[in-house]
């Protein structure tokens, strides 16, 4: 994968998105993500943080302002040229989404088959990630007899197994006990370690306290503010402490 | 679950130039497990199956309807039938024997017959009953049945009919090609009508496999939104839908070929039992069953091809 250089991996400047003709969803949204940092995006349900990551994750294009990704123009870049951006993401969106009729091995598997990786290349990967995400036994489980904790893994393992640029989490503590949501942050923590950018969408406060480098966005009716300074440019890299 | 520790996420070097690598396929295993083929199979194969049988059908009728006309055509090219109308039959005689030998001196005829009185007795027997040889009550014309090298104009016509009449005022001197060209004309709308039936029938497959298509998109809209997000490309699903499509189209096609092949070869034997001229004309050739064993083949062909244009054309609404 492309090795991204110093500054910035996300920068919006002055962003908003409106669907149809209602009123914006998101308003004057402007912050930088650099890389290796590990972001919170806080707020209340309907504040907005869906609709950010969608714009994150290239689902969706702004109404107005700009979007950077990767040193790149992302709101002129052509259709065509999408798919190679996207694969430097991965993505745990908040209803797993995972392919019903793939095994768990298959989906976790799904985003290197995209991208062309061999089968041979592919097996040892994809296996050692579902054990380290703690399901070697359910390899081959189709995700209607998974629970939703390990759903919720099978997610997250297929978002990490491309090692991404970019790790962006909609609400992935949300459907499992406190302990298992301590465990997925551990994951995303070495995830960061690794060098990936990591963004998690959550409106639980008392898990922001558990990864001390953290920085936080917190949206509020689709506006943006900036409690750490982690969107300033050069960010204050100020913590919350436990 | 690991506690600590760095995820096994695959190296640098496996992902290698993954980003740049938009155009590889999904291949084997994984792009038939893409799109369950069960959810995109159903009836898809047969309808395949039933138009290809049709399609060899009306192509092969089509086919034999060419090599019959085209059979006709160069048997009665050159043919030329005279008729010595005449009521005394010792004139009608001496006439006709006369016409017969100017024509074998005629530069350009290389064969002259005159028809036995019994031959023309047998071909007017169905409409005036067996008169017998002899019977003259209604005077029967004098034929005779030429052939000329360099086929029949209406130069050459003319000039026969000039020599003719020296000898037989009351000769009718007629191109053969002539008295067929109603039927010419019938096979010619019949061809036509075979064309536009093989037309019909290729629209209606692919209306069939854009239906088809169109439902198994909607089917799976949830996957390909997934492999999407994931980085798929349009060319990378409409791949899969399109091998997906193209399996089914050849299950089919065989099956079709197989069917239309029956019925032509067995109403091929009921036609050649006839015995009819025209129809002994009709057998087809080995290039006619090489261009109706390629109907199959361009039926995958042309399920493909819709197959792929319905996918990324669908795709293209998505970002």
């Amino acid at each position: 994968m492309t090795q991204i250089a110093d500054g910035e991996i996300v920068q919006f400047d002055n962003v908003g998105l409106r669907y149809g003709t209602d009123r914006e969803v998101l308003s004057d949204i402007s912050f930088t993500l650099h890389p290796g940092s590990f972001y919170f995006l806080t707020g209340a349900s309907g504040a907005g943080k869906s609709s950010l990551l969608r714009l994150l994750y290239l689902a969706q294009r702004p109404s107005r302002g700009m979007i950077r990704m990767f040193g790149t123009d992302a709101i002129t870049l052509p259709r065509d040229r999408l798919p190679g951006f996207r694969r430097r993401l991965g993505v745990v969106f908040q209803d797993f989404r995972l392919v019903q009729h793939l095994s768990a091995f298959d989906n976790v598997a799904l985003p290197l088959r995209v991208a062309g990786v061999a089968e041979r290349d592919l097996a040892k990967p994809v296996a050692d990630m579902l054990e380290w995400v703690g399901l070697a036994d359910r390899i081959e489980a189709r995700p209607a007899t998974l629970s939703g904790g390990e759903q919720q893994r099978v997610a997250i393992a297929r978002a990490v197994i491309g090692r991404p640029d970019l790790l962006v989490a909609d609400e992935p503590t949300g459907n499992v006990d406190p302990e298992m949501a301590i465990k997925l942050l551990r994951l995303f923590e070495a995830l960061n370690r690794l060098g990936t950018t990591v963004v998690v969408a959550t409106h639980d406060v008392h898990l922001l306290k558990k990864v001390p480098e953290s920085l936080i966005m917190r949206l509020d009716k689709g506006r943006l503010s900036d409690p750490t300074g982690a969107l300033r440019y050069p960010p204050r890299r100020e913590t919350v402490r436990n | 679950m690991a506690d600590g520790g760095l995820p096994p996420v695959v190296a640098r070097s496996v992902m290698g130039n993954a980003v740049a690598r938009g155009w590889r396929t999904l291949s084997g295993a994984s792009a038939n497990q893409l799109v369950p083929q069960a959810r995109l199979s159903g009836p898809m194969p047969w309808v395949i199956a039933i138009m290809i049988a049709l399609t060899v059908i009306a192509a092969a009728a089509g086919l034999a309807l060419r090599n019959s006309a085209q059979a006709a055509a160069d048997e009665l090219a050159g043919g030329v039938t005279v008729q010595v109308i005449e009521a005394s039959p010792q004139l009608r005689l001496r006439q006709a024997a006369a016409a017969a030998q100017r024509l074998r001196e005629t530069p350009g005829v290389i064969d002259v017959r005159m028809v036995p009185q019994e031959e023309v007795a047998a071909l007017i027997e169905p409409w005036l009953g067996n008169r017998g040889s002899k019977d003259e009550a209604v005077p029967v014309p004098a034929l005779i049945d030429a052939r000329l090298r360099d086929g029949v104009t209406g130069e050459s016509l003319g000039a026969l009919r000039r020599i003719v009449r020296e000898v037989a005022p009351s000769a009718r001197v007629d191109a053969q090609s002539s008295w067929l060209k109603p039927v010419f004309g019938a096979i010619d709308s019949l061809q036509w009508l075979a064309m536009a039936l093989v037309g019909l029938l290729a629209s209606a497959t692919a209306a069939a496999v854009l239906l088809a298509v169109r439902s198994a998109l909607g089917t799976n809209r949830e996957t390909i939104e997934i492999v999407h997000l994931l980085g798929g490309t349009d060319m990378q699903i409409a791949r899969v839908f399109q091998r997906s499509i193209g399996f089914d189209a050849a299950g089919g096609g065989a099956v079709g070929l197989a069917l239309g092949l029956v019925v032509v070869l067995f109403l091929g034997r009921r036609f050649a039992s006839l015995g009819a001229g025209l129809v002994n004309g009709g057998a087809l050739g080995w290039v006619d069953w090489l261009l109706v064993s390629l109907i199959p083949v361009i039926g995958v062909v042309l399920a493909m091809i819709t197959a792929r244009l319905t996918v990324i054309r669908t795709l293209k609404r998505m970002l």
